[in-house]
């Protein structure tokens, strides 16, 4: 096994935990810690494939990855504070007794 | 080849991701889940991203694991939850989790892009990363200073107390 496939399938491991967290938990912030870490097992891969892959221009994927990173730090102040007005409202962080929308 | 400081930090950020999935109290969750971003920081570091690897060591480790521990104190979720942890329909999202992973594990095992031939390391410089964030890319940079005041903006409004009783 190439170091670029053994850095792939540990972030392809990492983002299906995130996943199955997502889906699973039933308490918003744990949601959020599972996009959380599918986000960065994506960051993960876009600095393995920079180190071991072909690059032309070496600085691009260190910049993909950075403002990746930015982008992830700003959905995660929004996600939270959602949680918190969710919060307010229903007095709870549950996402299944969160169903008033539901048919 | 797989050496071993890989192997360690593999086996401490799939460790701490999994503790971060299934432990009771929320505090545990996100105090497991700061040792995964310790952990893909190193991880960085050992690729040759010295940069990404700090910032993501200020980014994660300083700010959203804070921000995280924020929310659950905000939102009484240090109280261990005495109800079920996971949704009723939990399987189907541990085999859509399953089912992801395998396809992703056989493309990677069948792409001839995840083994490449070995090549000479590459080295970036933070003058090199600064020379191109004030030209090449300095558009997304002042994108996304836009985009990060808009969504400190919107987070503060969100969460602000609209002075209802409570």
């Amino acid at each position: 096994m190439t170091p670029l496939a053994g850095y792939l399938l540990l972030a392809a491991v990492l983002f299906c935990i995130g996943l199955a967290a997502a889906l699973t938990r039933r308490n918003a912030i744990v949601v959020l810690i599972g996009i959380e870490l599918m986000l960065n097992a994506a960051n993960l891969n876009f600095i393995a494939f920079w180190q071991f892959g072909a690059h032309p221009a070496p600085v691009t994927g260190i910049m993909f990855a950075l403002f990746a990173i930015g982008i992830a730090a700003a959905e995660a102040a929004v996600g939270l504070a959602l949680v918190i007005a969710v919060y307010r409202h229903y007095r709870t962080t549950n996402m299944d007794e969160i169903n008033e929308l539901q048919g | 080849m797989v050496t071993g400081p890989f192997l360690i930090l593999a086996a401490l950020i799939l460790v701490g991701a999994v503790a971060a999935v299934r432990m009771r109290n929320l505090v545990h969750c996100v105090l497991a889940v700061a040792v995964v971003f310790v952990g893909l920081a190193a991880a960085y570091l050992q690729l040759g991203a010295q940069f990404v690897g700090w910032a993501q060591m200020l980014i994660y480790v300083g700010a959203v694991a804070i921000l995280l521990v924020f929310a659950v104190l905000l939102t009484r979720g240090g109280e261990v939850p005495e109800r079920a942890l996971f949704s009723p329909g939990w399987h189907w999202g541990v085999t859509i989790g399953a089912a992801v992973f395998a396809l992703l594990a056989w493309a990677i095992r069948q792409s001839p892009a995840a083994h490449p031939p070995p090549a000479a390391p590459v080295q970036v410089t933070v003058e090199q990363i600064g020379t191109a964030l004030m030209t090449h890319d300095v558009l997304a940079l002042e994108v996304t200073g836009l985009l990060l005041t808009a969504a400190l903006i919107g987070a503060v409004i969100i969460a602000m107390n609209d002075g209802g009783p409570q």
